[in-house]
């Protein structure tokens, strides 16, 4: 069986989430494999949340926004804009395909698009494999057995 | 009545965090008058045996400073956590990770490997390491394992109390310990567990008297790069000051001296991931609209991890650098 990854978006409440709407309202078709969390603003999406999808078990997380010079409150896209190519350095230097982080811009118009750039980034993901963090949990059985053996 | 208990331990850990105790200068006298100090490897001479003759639960407090990254400093945890009513992540390597847990970016075999091998001044061609078991006429010699990954304290024990800090400043010391001894003193109920003692839960720019106005920036500098405003915000003039991100409670010693603050106290009480915590921030202040401009200045912050995780690798959401 193939790998089908775990995706998870964070989708602007104006343009992006409605654009997905659009998609949806029309019938078009797209991989099941993103699972959308409402945000009001792509703004809001803090470096942390993407960290935080990524070690509990997301593959790839993909954030959707206003195009530049779109968003509801003037600037929050471009916010956005700026902290996730540091993001995704950040997951670089911690050994983590920056390809598992995209940004993208979304209207409410382009139901096309938002199908699109959900079949490209489910693509490349999947071709990426799965994201296993090694040695992330605390392992106390083996920790307590290496210790044992060495207080015998 | 006999005294309450009192035990100090240093995991992997430089020692300053025991230095900062005695920097507490006169009242180390009224400490040791009040608590009988069962255990303190730094200053007295005390045998692991002599803390596992303890009863358990038998020692009052216990302040454990050091980072997880040794099957000895994991069976010292667990010991004095068993021996101890209050156990207290002390200092920034027991709560964080700290310095110590950079080797995080990295792991135990490259570390090896670099030091008894690669290092430029090493010499052994034989390439011989140190083992951790050893075959003699008399049985088996063992020593602790170094671990692949470095863990806090609360990663692997239950911790009542977290005194942040690299180290945490004496005179903040000298206020907790005055406090608990006034507590023990009157029967006075403890602060709620899993408290943060002797740190503020506000951002350490909340205590910065440097002033603060519009952050733009277009270029990032290092300290010694250019000739300081000593009135005005470290990060406005375009050094990465990790102030924003990390909690108050040291008096804003480094800016004050006109060093941009490293993040030693670990992010303030509401953050839970220091250094993204730290890149929203630093991204809020580029001034720029243009991807390519943007991606040109995020290169040119030299090791980001390095430099936002500084103190909080091990505590971070990622934990370690993957293989």
């Amino acid at each position: 069986m193939s790998f089908e990854p775990k995706l998870v978006g964070f989708l602007c409440n104006w343009c992006s989430y409605t654009g997905a709407d659009l998609a949806g309202t029309a019938r078009m078709k797209y991989p099941p494999n993103l699972r959308v969390i409402r945000v009001m603003c792509s703004g809001r999406v803090d470096p942390n949340f993407i960290l935080e999808a990524l070690a509990r078990g997301a593959a790839g997380v993909l954030v959707l926004g206003c195009h530049p010079g779109d968003c509801h409150y003037t600037e929050g896209n471009y916010k956005c804009q700026r902290r996730l190519p540091l993001t995704r350095k950040l997951a670089e230097q911690m050994g983590i395909d920056p390809r598992r982080i995209r940004l993208e811009w979304v209207s409410a118009s382009e139901g096309a698009r938002f199908t699109q750039v959900v079949t490209e980034f489910t693509d490349e993901v999947r071709a990426l494999g799965p994201l296993q963090l090694s040695d992330w949990t605390f392992d106390s059985t083996s920790a307590d057995a290496q210790l044992a053996h060495e207080s015998r | 009545m006999a005294k309450p208990k009192l035990a100090l331990y240093w995991a992997a850990s430089c020692g300053g965090c025991d230095i900062a105790v005695l920097d507490t200068e006169l009242k180390i006298l009224d400490i040791a008058d009040f608590f009988d100090i069962v255990f303190w490897p730094c200053a007295m001479d005390f045998k692991y045996d002599d803390v596992r003759a303890i009863p358990d639960g038998d020692i009052t407090l216990t302040l454990f400073n050091g980072a997880i990254r040794s099957s000895e400093n994991y069976e010292m945890a667990k010991l004095l956590r068993k021996k101890s009513t209050l156990l207290c992540a002390f200092g920034s390597c027991a709560s964080d990770g700290c310095i110590p847990g950079l080797a995080n970016l990295t792991s135990a075999e490259a570390i090896q490997r670099y030091v008894y091998e690669d290092s430029p001044s090493t010499v052994n061609p034989e390439k011989v390491r140190p083992q951790t078991e050893w075959h003699v006429p008399a049985g088996t010699l063992r020593l602790p394992h170094l671990w692949n990954t470095v863990r806090t304290l609360p990663q692997v024990v239950d911790v009542d109390y977290v005194i942040p800090g690299c180290p945490p400043q004496p005179d903040r010391i000298n206020e907790v310990l005055t406090a608990v001894m006034d507590i023990l003193r009157n029967g006075s109920p403890l602060p709620p567990k899993g408290s943060v003692l002797g740190a503020d839960v506000r951002a350490c720019c909340e205590e910065c008297p440097r002033k603060r106005d519009v952050k733009k920036l277009r270029k990032f500098v290092r300290p010694h790069e250019i000739v300081q405003d000593q009135g005005v915000c470290l990060l406005e003039q375009g050094m990465i000051c990790m102030g924003p991100a990390t909690r108050a409670g040291c008096g804003a010693k480094c800016v004050q001296a006109g060093v941009p603050c490293r993040g030693c106290y670990g992010p303030p009480a509401n953050v839970r991931d220091q250094g993204a915590k730290m890149a929203s921030a630093i991204a809020g202040v580029i001034d720029s609209d243009d991807p390519a401009e943007i991606e040109a200045l995020i290169d040119s912050i030299p090791d980001p991890i390095g430099t936002f995780y500084r103190f909080t690798l091990p505590s971070s959401t990622l934990r370690r650098r993957q293989p």
